[in-house]
């Protein structure tokens, strides 16, 4: 019987994919592992191999269609002795689809998000221009600014180079800076990081990619003992210009060793600089300021949002300072405090409270440590509530810290509990339903706001 | 990789045979589903393949007793297969089901089975090493003779735990088969970017550890290296080394473009030193088994393989409530 062969979901992330070229036509007999065709997928170009053997009867989609969604059909397989005259019975031709058709035109646009207003985006001068950027564009802009500006930055890490990064970040770099600044190192995080804090220590100024936090544990004793406490030990003398950079938090479906935050655990850390943006300008800009900062800076990233776009200003040499909290949004209800991916629910809680007449400030914190206390209590004293989400466990996390510091610093001014919202007190699961019930979501942040302004 | 070696004829039966080809292409047919369903979003997160390595496991089972155990990186579903989990448990597992082996909470990367004695599917490259040492270490414990195997990757051989856990399960005269899979690659790195010394078994000298350099595309080569192996751990000897010279067909994960090599050297391998093509002709030319034979295995397995995949679409996903439990004994 003939085989619909279908567009495939080849990245955990991908929904639709370009059919970039067919490297088989009709008539041609393919068996189990050849290559039918190149697909481009949200990160790469992916060759397709055939899994049953069979004749081409019919190409369905024409190479160089765009937003063919996945599961699509895209071509009849015979089998043996079938004649490939023979109609494919499951696919009618008014299914088929043409190249370039509509289907490619109601490709969404990347989306934007913008803040409301910019109240604490006092560093951009009025006037400025913006423009639209991912989060891992603004990264690579960042590294390759700071690298052309002196030749004591350095990066290394897993697949950097060659590779041109495992999740891309550093697409272009091997080609600019060579293979001397920019190092593929093998898979040994606790032997390469231990090399870049020495010579961290000897002053240059590495950056470190961990392809995901996760594997930045095999060489946490290096980030904390290492890195984190020799300018205290040596009084001073000698200190340690470092960054630490790469994906935090989940992904996606990739199960508990995997997915984990771990904004807290290097919070803790006298000596360490922690930062966690949400936004590509301020990707940017920390990433920049890390990268000058004499002192061990982690900067925690996020798969999800790499590919997210959001306005950059087009300033020379634009930094954001570590240390500053970010007003996304001004309100008068309730404040609601947030870092990283948490941001999104954040903000998509505000929007709907919104609809029902609650308004929400919303503070992006930016830097984990130092954190900008000062922002959060003056909102705090004005709202009197306060709300904070975050993706990592519940136990010591941020929002925990968060919530001491108001009830000190203003505890008269609060009319209700804090109420702190965070990923669920379990290792992350991998099925898709339990998966999607231990992280925080948006539905727990409106009914937390809720509760806190007694709605 | 070293050219072939002639199978020695006394060292296997036409029963074996059959039996290695069965259980290689059993494991080949489960990954050209897995890699299918993925495709249809059945599947998500990461994916790792065993295609063309699948003579490394089938060899070295052949060698195990009642009571050995095994361990592993996230590379895992040839093991499985190997020691006799159900591709059915394995494959609803990879869909994120209740019927999956860790009830859908643990995925491809991460499946237990404490009846085989499989003790995972790893997520962190080079952490199986010590573990799968430590399962070595319960068996000298206990004054049994039995043998652990510790499978891990080329790029995984450069973890500094690796060297940490040479020289104690050498000190310690640990039971552990140290099964390095040299594929040749860690994710995009070609081996000799990344290690020093391109005879990797050769690394366990400087702790007096014994190793050698298996075709690991050769089953009976496999094999026969592993009863070494085995016969000097069980002997009471300490840990051993193979290096398994063998490839993998497909990318890395699902979601790796392979560009660090070329069409053409995966399509040499294929042709040169496939695994399972090699059983086959020694299966056709030792007249131990027709193409009519051939095809009937195939068919069987392939039934299988489909069962598999039915029902892990048809088992349910967990119920909410599992999301809290297991976290404490
Ligand atoms: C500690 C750690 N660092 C990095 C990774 C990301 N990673 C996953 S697999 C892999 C390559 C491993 O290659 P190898 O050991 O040769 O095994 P193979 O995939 O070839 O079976 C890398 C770098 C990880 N999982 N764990
Ligand atoms: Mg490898």
């Amino acid at each position: 019987m003939a085989i619909n062969i279908l567009m495939p979901a080849l990245s955990p992330t991908m929904e639709e994919g370009t059919l970039a070229k067919w490297l088989v036509k009709e008539g041609d007999t393919v068996s189990s592992g050849d290559i039918m065709a190149e697909i481009e997928t949200d990160k790469a170009t992916m060759e397709f191999e055939a899994t049953d053997e069979g004749v081409v009867g019919k190409i369905l989609v024409a190479e160089g269609t765009e937003g063919v969604k996945v599961n699509a059909p895209i071509a009849v397989l015979l089998e043996d002795g079938e004649d490939a005259t023979a109609p494919a019975p499951a696919v009618a031709p008014a299914q088929e689809i043409e190249a370039p058709t509509a289907v490619a035109s109601t490709t969404a646009p990347a989306s934007v998000a913008t803040p409301d207003n910019r109240p604490t985006m006092e560093e951009i001068p009025a006037g400025t221009t913006f423009k639209t950027q991912t989060v891992r564009e603004a990264l690579r802009d960042a590294m390759s600014e700071e690298m052309r500006t002196t030749d004591e930055v350095y990066l290394m890490g897993e697949e950097v180079a060659e590779y041109q990064g495992a999740y891309k970040i550093s697409q272009g770099m091997l080609d600019e800076f060579g293979p001397k600044r920019v190092i593929d190192t093998p898979i040994t995080e606790h032997g390469f990081t231990g090399i870049a804090v020495g010579s961290a220590f000897a002053g240059l100024k590495p950056i470190v990619e961990f392809m995901t936090f996760n594997f930045a544990m095999q060489a946490i004793d290096h980030i904390i003992n290492s890195a984190a406490k020799t300018l205290y030990m040596s009084g001073g003398q000698m200190g340690c210009s470092i960054v630490f950079r790469g994906a935090n938090g989940a992904a996606a479906r990739v199960g508990a060793q995997h997915s984990q935050d771990y904004a807290a655990w290097y919070a803790q850390i006298p000596g360490l600089k922690v930062v966690q943006p949400y936004s590509a300008a301020d990707a940017k800009g920390l990433l920049k300021s890390a990268i000058r900062d004499p002192n061990p800076v982690l900067v925690l990233e996020n798969e999800i949002l790499y590919g997210r776009s959001f306005e950059v200003p087009e300033i020379d040499d634009f930094t954001v300072p570590i240390g500053r909290a970010r007003i996304w949004r001004q309100g008068t209800d309730v404040t609601i405090v947030s870092f990283g991916i948490g941001m999104q629910y954040a903000l998509e809680a505000a929007d709907e409270l919104a609809k029902e007449g609650i308004e929400a400030e919303v503070i992006d914190l930016r830097s984990i440590r130092p954190i900008d206390y000062e922002t959060i209590l003056t909102s705090v004293r004005k709202t009197n509530r306060c709300v904070t989400v975050e993706e990592g466990f519940p136990v010591c996390s941020i929002g925990n810290h968060l919530s001491a510091k108001i009830m000190t610093e203003a505890f008269d001014y609060l009319d209700a509990p804090v109420i702190n919202c965070t990923g669920k007190d379990v290792p992350m699961p991998y099925a898709a339903n339990l998966e999607k019930l231990a992280l925080v979501t948006t539905k727990e942040v409106i009914d937390a706001v809720k509760s806190v302004t007694y709605r | 990789m070293a050219a072939r070696k002639p199978a020695k004829k006394s060292n296997t039966s036409k029963e074996e045979l059959l039996a290695f080809y069965r259980e290689m292409l059993l494991i080949r047919r489960f990954e050209e589903k897995a890699g299918q369903l993925y495709g249809m979003g059945l599947i998500g997160g990461f994916c790792h393949l065993y295609i063309g390595q699948e003579a490394v496991v089938v060899g070295l089972e052949a060698t195990t007793k009642e009571g050995d155990q095994r361990i592993t990186s996230y590379r895992d579903h040839g093991h499985m297969l190997a020691c006799g989990m159900d591709p059915k448990g394995v494959m609803a597992e990879l869909t994120g089901r209740i019927d999956g082996y860790s009830k859908g909470k643990g995925g491809s990367m991460h499946m237990f089975s404490a009846e085989k004695n499989f003790f995972g599917g790893h997520g962190i490259v080079g952490a199986q090493v010590p573990l799968g040492a430590g399962l070595g270490f319960a068996n000298w414990y206990r004054g049994n003779d039995n043998v652990s195997f510790a499978y891990f990757g080329d790029g995984s051989a450069n973890q500094g735990q690796v060297y940490e856990t040479f020289n104690m399960a050498s000190l310690w005269g640990l039971p552990v088969v140290f099964v390095i899979e040299n594929n040749q690659y860690a994710m995009g790195t070609a081996m000799k970017r990344s290690t020093s010394s391109p005879d990797i078994y050769t690394r366990g000298q400087a702790f007096g550890i014994p190793g050698e350099a298996v075709d690991g595309m050769d089953v009976l080569a496999v094999k026969e290296a592993g009863e070494k192996a085995v016969a000097h751990c069980r002997a009471g000897k300490g840990p051993y080394i193979l290096e398994m010279k063998t490839y993998r067909y497909r990318g890395h994960s699902m979601s790796d473009p392979a560009k660090y090599r070329t069409r053409e050297e995966v399509q040499k391998v294929r042709e040169e030193k496939d695994p399972i093509d090699h059983v086959r002709d020694l299966l056709v030319q030792g007249k131990h088994a027709t193409e009519d034979d051939l095809k009937a295995i195939d068919k069987e397995i392939k039934a299988t393989v489909n069962e598999s995949a039915q029902f892990a679409q048809a088992s349910p996903e967990p119920d909410l409530s599992e999301l809290w439990t297991d976290i404490y004994a």
